[in-house]
């Protein structure tokens, strides 16, 4: 008897409270757009913030407000996500530039040569602030991995004293873009294969003492190229890549190798 | 009358520190007192749910469990009114105050079920505290937990930027400080009875 006393009460007291949370959840309900909830459930959720609202709720709830706001935003969402969020809206899907961040240095350690020893706070932009760094070039890669740790999907590892990305892992949210204090790592279009893998704006000479790797500004990369997308500005190689039609030419004549073209380079 | 009353709040906050002491609500103890911020938001989360439970729960095991002899399902019967209870708060904050509820909102799913929660309205029970004797409690718990997720908030802090042994790193040198923090709070034992001799 006392049990069956026992599990009624049990049983009346959780009908009581589930019968108090639906009458509760009906009126009480906040009434949430339902095209916002749709457009959140398209996106992503790694809230990277490359579409440049803050993560993936700000990015639906601005797009469900303003139908002006272009909905290929989502760069780690790729065409899917752009094409899922125009159909939601109804609107015509626009594609996705695909971007991967590259590193603009590929001077590791057996290449440069070092000032002397750091042993400050493991961070790059500490150790930037201290003669720029353990290395010679003040311009490249210091390696304490500043990048690699803002990076949401462990796409960048620190081998050597420089950072590498893996391409295959890249989201392209561009937060390593704005962590380096050298400003050495940019985004750029995936079927771009051809990068400067140097950044140091020293004369020719005094760049090739501190690097191995170093871009000595001697200009064949600029004769050579047949679409004039090379440029030597600012004392160091730049590729305009709305010309560069990845032809190779420059990674050939290099004299450093410090153009080189990433589809064959993968290690 | 008043004197009881506070012996019970200061007891509860120092000398049997929920979480300290009794090893209760460890869960968010070592989850979210990462940061400051966090560990106030949770510690006031934690304060609200408790006052929220006692009031239910007291007149609950009084007035339905005990006259009809079935103080033993106060677990079951404790939980599901709980977790309920919370959840109807959620949606009452979310329509009528989205400020608190933005700022509780996370945490308070995350403790409608939490031991320490449970542990105080049954230890209530067990201490054969009356009803006013019981709120004074159940807020003393909230407040004693609030102070210990801020005290450990600090001392997380601090351990972030040691120098520890690899092997030490993480989260067996967090599980050390807390037993330290603990040990310390040991010390309060005995001390409030005497005060208001």
């Amino acid at each position: 008897m006392q049990i069956v006393i026992a599990i009624v009460l049990v049983t009346v007291v959780g009908l009581l409270c589930s019968l108090m949370l639906v009458v509760a959840s009906h009126y009480m309900s906040v009434p949430t757009n339902e095209k916002e909830e749709k457009l959140r459930n398209c996106l992503p959720g790694a809230n990277c913030g490359a579409c440049g609202y803050t993560g993936c709720d700000g990015y639906a709830k601005a797009l469900a407000n303003d139908p002006t706001i272009a909905t290929n935003l989502c760069i780690p969402g790729g065409d899917k996500t752009a094409k899922a969020l125009a159909d939601v809206l109804g609107v015509k899907a626009l594609d996705v530039a695909e971007k991967e961040a590259v590193i603009h240095c590929y001077g590791d350690t057996s290449k440069r040569s070092k000032k002397g020893i750091y042993e400050g706070i493991k961070s790059c932009v500490a150790a930037k602030s201290v003669y720029g760094g353990e290395a010679d070039c003040t311009f490249g890669c210091i390696g304490y991995g500043d990048c690699a740790s803002v990076c949401p999907v462990d796409a960048i590892c620190i081998e050597n004293g420089i950072a590498h990305i893996d391409s295959r892992k890249c989201i392209g949210c561009g937060l390593c873009e704005k962590a380096c204090p050298n400003h050495l790592i940019s985004l750029k279009n995936v079927e771009k294969t051809i990068i400067v893998s140097c950044s140091n704006c020293e004369k020719g000479a005094v760049a090739r003492k501190e690097c191995t790797n170093a871009c000595i500004k001697c200009k064949k990369c600029e004769n050579i190229c047949p679409q004039g997308a090379i440029k030597v500005k600012n004392n160091v190689a730049q590729i305009d890549y709305s010309l560069c039609n990845n032809c190779g030419m420059c990674v050939k004549v290099c004299p450093t190798h410090c153009i080189v073209d990433t589809s064959l380079a993968e290690n | 009358m008043l004197k009881s009353l506070i012996v019970i709040l200061m007891t509860s906050v120092l000398v049997n520190n929920y979480v300290l002491n009794r090893f209760l609500g460890i869960c968010p103890f070592l989850g979210v007192s990462k940061k400051l911020n966090q560990a106030v938001g949770m510690g006031v989360a934690v304060i609200f749910v408790m006052l929220l439970a006692t009031l239910v729960t007291w007149p609950i095991q009084m007035y339905l469990l005990e006259p009809n002899d079935l103080g033993y399902m106060q677990t079951i019967v404790f939980i599901l009114v709980i977790a309920a209870l919370v959840q109807l708060v959620e949606i009452i904050l979310k329509k009528y105050v989205p400020s608190l509820h933005k700022a509780l909102g996370v945490y308070l799913p995350l403790i409608t079920t939490n031991c320490a929660v449970l542990g105080v309205t049954i230890n209530n029970i067990n201490d054969s505290y009356n009803f006013i004797e019981s709120i004074v409690s159940s807020l003393g718990c909230g407040l004693g937990f609030l102070l210990a997720m801020v005290l450990f908030a600090g001392v997380r802090s601090r351990l972030e930027t040691s120098n520890a042994p690899q092997s030490f790193k993480g989260l067996p040198l967090t599980l050390i400080a807390a037993a330290i923090v603990s040990c310390a709070f040991f010390g309060f034992a005995g001390i409030i009875e005497n005060l208001f001799i």
